[in-house]
C-alpha cells in the first residue's frame, strides 16, 4: 500500500491515551510528550488516574489516562476536548467519550472488544460495529493479533505480548502526528539494558504500530504540528510536584541552610517527598513521619535548629497540621507547607483537583493566626513559587502555605532551566554569637522578623514555645496588653510582606469592561479564555493572583480600572469571599465549578458574555 | 563516672549547676516530684560535660512540659503530645546537639502515643524523661493512661475501667533500646540513670515515678515511701545479683519461665541461684519481665533495666548522606536542574 498521504498542518492538538490501570498508559503518554518536546513543541500534560491501584479489569472504575496538549504556540492548558483518543479497551473508550467532538480520531484495539469486556464496561452492543461511533474517525485494529505476528520469532509469552499493546498504540500516534521513534528507542534501550529481548520486542511493536498507521486506509491524512518558537535555552519537561521539590532544594542552597522535610505520604502530594529524598547528595534530610502531625512537628523542630524546614501534604493532611501551624506562627519560625489540593471535604476525591482549601489555608487555625499564603499558577511555576515561599518564610520568619493542586502537581509542562546564580538571594536573619543585645523577640525594624538563633551558637541560649511571649525579651507572658501587641505584630509582619513581593500583573487591557480574576492552577485555561475574548474585541483584563496573603499592594488600583469584576475559581467562591473582606468597596461576580474538573474555555466565556450583556 | 564518648562537642571549662539555672520562677507546686527531676538534671548536665550551648530541651504540654523554661539551655515548649516529634526533627537536623525531652504520662502515652512508640522504634538518639504521676495534673485531676484500674478521679467517679500502660512494657514492645526507672525521691539514683541515658546511643527512656501532691498524692507511696521501699524496690546494677529487702536477703531467680522472689537461706537458696542483671543483653526477655514486676508478688525494678546497642536513626541518616555525597553526580542544584532528559532550543 502507498505511504503517501495528505499531511495537514495544525497549530496544536490534544491526544489522550486511555486504558486499564496497568496497561501502561502513563508510559505511552510520557513517551509521546517527551518526543513532542524534543521535536520542539510546547506542551502541557495531565495524568488522569483512579484512586485505586488496580480496579477490576475492563471496568470504567479502572480507567487510567494521560493527556497531552502540544503545539507550535504557547500551550497554557492540557486541553479540554481531545483531537485523538487512543483507547485500549471498551471501558476506557466509554469513559472518555465525553471529551470528544465530532471528527475526534479514536484509535482502539478491536481485539479487546470481546463479550466479557463489553459487558464489564457497560456496553450492550459492540460500539465498533453498532454505528454508535459514526461521528468519529475510527481506527480500529486488532492490536494483539498484529503484535503476535510481528514478534512470533522472539518466543515471548502471552502476557508480555499483551502488555506491549501500549507500544503499538504509541506507534500509531507517532505516525499520526509526524513524530519519529528515536526517543522511544533510546528510552527502551536504557530502561531494559539488561534484557535485550524485551528491547527488541518493544521496538518491533512500536515500529509495527507506526507502519500500520502509515499504510492503513482508515487514516485519510496525517498531521504535523510544527515547532513552537520558544526563548533559546535548555529545557526539560517537569511536573509540578517535581518542580516544587526542586524549588525548595534550590532555596536551601541559596539560603545556605540545610534542608529538612518532615512528611507523610498522601495523594497527590507524595511525589514531592519521593523527589526530595533522592537528593541526599545535596544534604537533604527527609523524615517520613508516622503521621501528618509528626511531619510538621519534626519540621518545626528542624526549623528551630536552623534548617530550611518543609512539610508537604494535601487537604486532609493540612487539617491535621493545623494546631502545629499555630505553634510555628507563635514561635515565629520559618516553615514551608506545600498543600497539593484535592477534592474535599474529608477523603473526598483524592486523585482529582480542586481549589477548595483556600479558606483552610487562610483561616483554619485557633486564635488569630496569620501566615503567608501563596498559590502556584502552573506546573513549572511550582519551582519559582516554592522558591519564593521559602525565601519569604526565611526572611520574614513566618510559616508560608503554598497551595498547588493535583492538576499542577501531576501535570507537566516545559520548563526553561534556570542557572541558580540568577535566582534571588535569600538572607536568613541569623543572630550573631555572643550578641549582647540578642533577645528572642527583638524585631527587625522593617520586616518585624525576629532573629533566628541557632542552637549550638555561643551566647544565645533561649526558649520559645506555644505560650504567648513578651515582645522583645521573649519570656512567657499572660499580660493582656502584651498579648494584644503580639497579635497585632504577627499580623503586621505578614502584611508587610506586601512590600517585598512583585506588584500584581495585569494581562490584556489595562482598563475596560471586565476584569477576570483568578488564582492558583487555573491560570492557563483562564488566560486562554481572555485571549479569545480579546480576539473577539472585548475590553477585558486578567489578574491572576499568586500572592493571596498578603495581596499585592496594587490590587485595589487594578480592581478600580474595570466596570465589572468576575472571580473564577474551582470552589464555591472562597477567593471571592476573601476579596469581599479585604476589598469590600468593589462588587464582585463569580464563576465557579466544583466538579473536581478544570474549567472549560466555553463555560467561562458564557459567563463573561452574560455579564457583558447586562 | 566515666566520660561519654561521642561526637557532641565538649565544654573546655568545667561547668557547674549554676551554668544551667534559668532566670524564670519555677511554678510547680511545693512538694511536687518535678522539683527533684530539675535538681537531677542540674546535677547531671555539668557531669555530662558538653558545651552548654549543645544541650537542647524539648517538651510538650502538661506540668512536666514547663521544664524547658526552668533550665538555661536552648529550649522548645511544644504542643500537647508532640514533644517527641519536635525533638526528632531537632536531632535529625543537628545530631551534634544533646537533645532531652521532658514529657508526662498523658503527653507521651495518650495524646502523643503514636509519636512515642515510633520515636522509640527508630532509635533516634534522644533522652526522654517521662514524668509518670499517673494523673493529668495541669488540667486538674483526670485519669491518665497509666492510672491503675479502678482509680477514682474527676473523670472516673466510679473508678477507671481501663487497663493502664506499663511504660517499660510499652518501650520494650516498641523495640526500645534503653529503659530505666527511678523514684522521684532518689535524686542520686536519678542522676546516675540520667548519665547512663546520655551515654546510651539511641532513644533513652527514663521513667520517673513522680508524686503529684495535689491530685494524686502518695500514688507511688507503696513503692517509694521510707517504710515500703526496701521491700518493694529492686535497684538493678549491671553484673550484680538482683538482691533487695532488709539486709539484701531477698532475690529474684528464674523459675522455669517466670521470675520468682526467693529468700537467701530458705529452701536451700544461695546467692548463686539469684539472677545477675545484664542490661546490655539484646534479647529483652528477662528485661521485659523485670520491667513488668509489681507488688504484691514482686518488687518494682529500678535503675537501668535495658541498655542494648543498636544503630541509631540519626547516625544512619548521616551515613546515607555521606555515601550519597561521595557517590552521586548531583552535588549542586545546577547539577540537579540539568540532570536527566533535557534539550536545547
Amino acid at each position: 500500500m502507498s505511504e503517501v498521504k495528505n499531511v495537514v498542518e495544525l497549530e496544536d492538538a490534544v491526544i489522550k491515551f486511555v486504558g486499564d490501570s496497568g496497561d501502561g498508559m502513563q508510559l505511552s503518554g510520557t513517551l509521546f510528550a517527551d518526543t513532542a518536546a524534543y521535536d520542539g513543541n510546547d506542551l502541557t500534560t495531565f495524568p488522569d488516574y483512579p484512586a485505586e491501584i488496580r480496579a477490576p479489569q475492563n471496568t470504567v472504575a479502572g480507567v487510567s489516562g494521560f493527556q497531552i496538549h502540544f503545539g507550535s504556540k504557547k500551550i497554557l492548558t492540557f486541553g479540554d476536548i481531545c483531537d485523538t483518543i487512543v483507547a485500549l479497551n471498551p471501558a476506557s473508550l466509554r469513559a472518555n467519550l465525553k471529551w470528544t467532538k465530532k471528527e475526534t480520531i479514536i484509535i482502539t484495539d478491536s481485539d479487546a472488544y470481546d463479550d466479557s469486556a463489553l459487558e464489564k464496561s457497560g456496553y450492550k452492543s459492540n460500539p465498533l460495529t453498532d454505528g454508535s461511533l459514526k461521528d468519529f474517525k475510527i481506527i480500529s485494529a486488532p492490536f494483539t493479533t498484529l503484535i503476535k505476528e510481528c514478534i512470533k520469532d522472539l518466543n515471548i509469552d502471552v502476557k508480555t505480548t499483551y502488555k506491549s499493546r501500549n507500544m503499538f498504540a504509541l506507534g500509531i500516534a507517532f505516525k499520526l502526528y509526524g513524530k519519529n521513534l528515536d526517543h522511544t528507542f533510546h528510552y527502551l534501550e536504557k530502561k531494559f539494558a539488561t534484557r535485550p529481548q524485551i528491547v527488541e520486542m518493544n521496538k518491533r511493536v512500536v515500529k509495527a504500530g507506526f507502519d500500520y498507521a502509515a499504510t492503513n486506509p482508515q487514516l485519510e491524512c496525517l498531521y504535523k504540528v510544527p515547532s513552537a518558537s520558544m526563548p533559546k535555552g535548555r529545557y526539560r519537561n517537569i511536573t509540578g510536584n517535581v518542580a516544587a521539590a526542586w524549588g525548595l532544594i534550590a532555596a536551601g542552597e541559596k539560603a545556605e541552610r540545610p534542608l529538612f522535610l518532615g512528611s507523610y505520604p498522601i495523594t497527590p502530594a507524595t511525589e514531592i517527598l519521593m523527589e526530595i529524598v533522592k537528593y541526599k547528595s545535596l544534604g537533604a534530610k527527609v523524615f517520613q513521619a508516622e503521621d501528618e502531625i509528626a511531619g510538621i512537628c519534626s519540621a518545626i523542630g528542624a526549623s528551630f535548629t536552623g534548617s530550611l524546614a518543609l512539610t508537604t501534604t494535601s487537604g486532609p493532611g493540612l487539617s491535621l497540621k493545623s494546631e502545629a501551624l499555630g505553634l510555628a506562627v507563635i514561635t515565629e519560625l520559618p516553615l514551608v507547607i506545600v498543600n497539593v489540593q484535592r477534592g474535599g471535604p474529608s477523603t473526598g476525591l483524592p486523585t482529582k483537583s480542586e481549589q477548595s482549601d483556600l479558606y483552610q489555608a487562610l483561616y483554619g487555625r485557633n486564635g488569630e493566626c496569620p501566615l503567608i499564603v501563596m498559590a502556584a499558577s502552573s506546573s513549572a511555576d511550582c519551582f519559582y513559587s516554592a522558591f519564593e515561599a521559602a525565601k519569604l518564610s526565611i526572611e520574614h520568619m513566618t510559616p508560608v502555605i503554598l497551595l498547588t493542586d493535583g492538576s499542577l502537581g501531576n501535570g507537566s509542562e516545559l520548563f526553561k532551566i534556570p542557572d541558580t546564580k540568577d535566582l534571588p538571594k535569600i538572607t536568613a536573619p541569623l543572630a550573631k554569637a555572643n550578641d549582647p543585645n540578642y533577645k528572642p523577640y527583638n524585631r527587625d525594624e522593617k520586616t518585624l522578623a525576629r532573629p533566628w538563633a541557632i542552637p549550638g551558637t555561643e551566647g544565645l541560649r533561649h526558649r520559645v514555645g506555644g505560650l504567648e511571649k513578651e515582645n522583645g525579651i521573649g519570656t512567657v507572658s499572660m499580660d493582656p496588653i502584651n498579648h494584644e501587641l503580639m497579635v497585632g505584630l504577627r499580623a503586621e509582619k505578614v502584611q508587610r510582606v506586601a512590600n517585598y513581593i512583585d506588584p500584581q500583573e495585569l494581562f490584556g487591557d489595562q482598563e475596560g469592561d471586565l476584569l477576570i480574576v483568578s488564582w492558583g492552577g487555573t491560570k492557563g485555561v483562564i488566560r486562554d479564555s481572555v485571549i479569545e475574548m480579546k480576539k473577539e474585541g472585548y475590553k477585558v483584563g486578567h489578574a491572576h493572583f499568586k500572592h493571596i496573603m498578603p495581596l499585592p499592594k496594587n490590587t485595589e488600583e487594578i480592581f478600580g480600572k474595570f466596570k465589572k469584576i468576575i472571580v473564577c475559581e474551582l470552589n464555591s467562591g472562597q477567593f471571592l469571599g476573601y476579596l469581599r473582606i479585604t476589598h469590600p468597596e468593589f462588587k464582585y461576580n463569580q464563576a465557579n465549578k466544583v466538579q473536581s474538573l478544570p474549567f472549560m474555555i466555553h463555560e467561562l466565556k458564557e459567563k463573561y458574555y452574560k455579564l457583558l450583556e447586562k | 563516672m566515666e566520660q561519654i564518648l561521642n561526637t557532641i562537642e565538649r565544654s573546655n571549662v568545667e561547668l557547674t549547676k549554676e551554668d544551667f539555672v534559668s532566670d524564670q520562677m519555677v511554678k510547680w507546686c511545693a512538694g511536687c516530684g518535678a522539683h527533684a527531676i530539675l535538681a537531677a538534671v542540674a546535677n547531671v548536665f555539668p557531669k555530662i560535660g558538653y558545651r552548654k550551648e549543645n544541650f537542647m530541651m524539648v517538651s510538650g504540654i502538661g506540668c512536666s512540659s514547663r521544664f524547658p523554661y526552668y533550665v538555661n539551655t536552648y529550649g522548645f515548649h511544644g504542643i500537647h503530645g508532640r514533644a517527641n516529634a519536635i525533638a526528632s526533627g531537632v536531632k535529625i537536623s543537628n545530631p551534634k546537639l544533646s537533645v532531652w525531652v521532658a514529657t508526662g504520662d498523658g503527653d507521651s502515652m495518650a495524646i502523643g502515643g503514636n509519636h512515642f512508640i515510633h520515636t522509640i522504634r527508630r532509635n533516634i538518639d534522644l533522652n526522654i524523661i517521662l514524668f509518670n504521676n499517673m494523673i493529668y495534673g495541669l488540667t486538674k485531676g483526670q485519669y491518665s493512661p497509666t492510672s491503675p484500674m479502678g482509680s477514682i478521679t474527676k473523670t472516673s467517679p466510679q473508678g477507671t475501667i481501663e487497663h493502664p500502660f506499663n511504660a517499660g512494657e510499652l518501650v520494650i514492645g516498641a523495640q526500645g533500646t534503653f529503659f530505666a526507672r527511678v523514684p522521684d525521691n532518689n535524686i542520686k539514683l536519678m542522676t546516675e540513670v540520667m548519665f547512663e541515658a546520655a551515654r546510651h546511643d539511641g532513644t533513652s527512656l527514663v521513667e520517673v515515678l513522680q508524686n503529684c501532691i495535689i491530685y494524686n498524692d502518695k500514688v507511688h507511696a507503696p513503692i517509694t515511701s521510707k517504710d515500703t521501699r526496701e521491700d518493694n524496690q529492686l535497684v538493678l546494677r549491671n553484673g550484680e545479683p538482683m538482691l533487695f529487702g532488709a539486709g539484701n536477703k531477698k532475690g529474684i531467680r528464674l523459675s522455669q519461665t517466670r521470675l520468682e522472689v526467693v529468700t537467701i537461706g530458705e529452701n536451700g537458696i544461695t546467692e548463686n541461684d539469684i539472677l545477675v542483671h545484664d542490661q546490655f543483653q539484646q534479647d529483652p526477655g528477662i528485661q521485659l519481665m523485670l520491667a513488668k514486676m509489681a507488688p504484691p508478688l514482686y518488687p518494682v525494678a529500678m535503675g537501668v533495666i535495658r541498655s542494648a546497642m543498636y544503630p541509631t536513626y540519626d547516625d544512619m541518616v548521616e551515613d546515607q548522606i555521606t555515601y550519597a555525597k561521595a557517590n552521586s553526580k548531583i552535588l549542586t542544584v545546577n547539577d540537579l536542574l540539568n540532570s536527566g532528559d533535557t534539550f536545547e532550543v
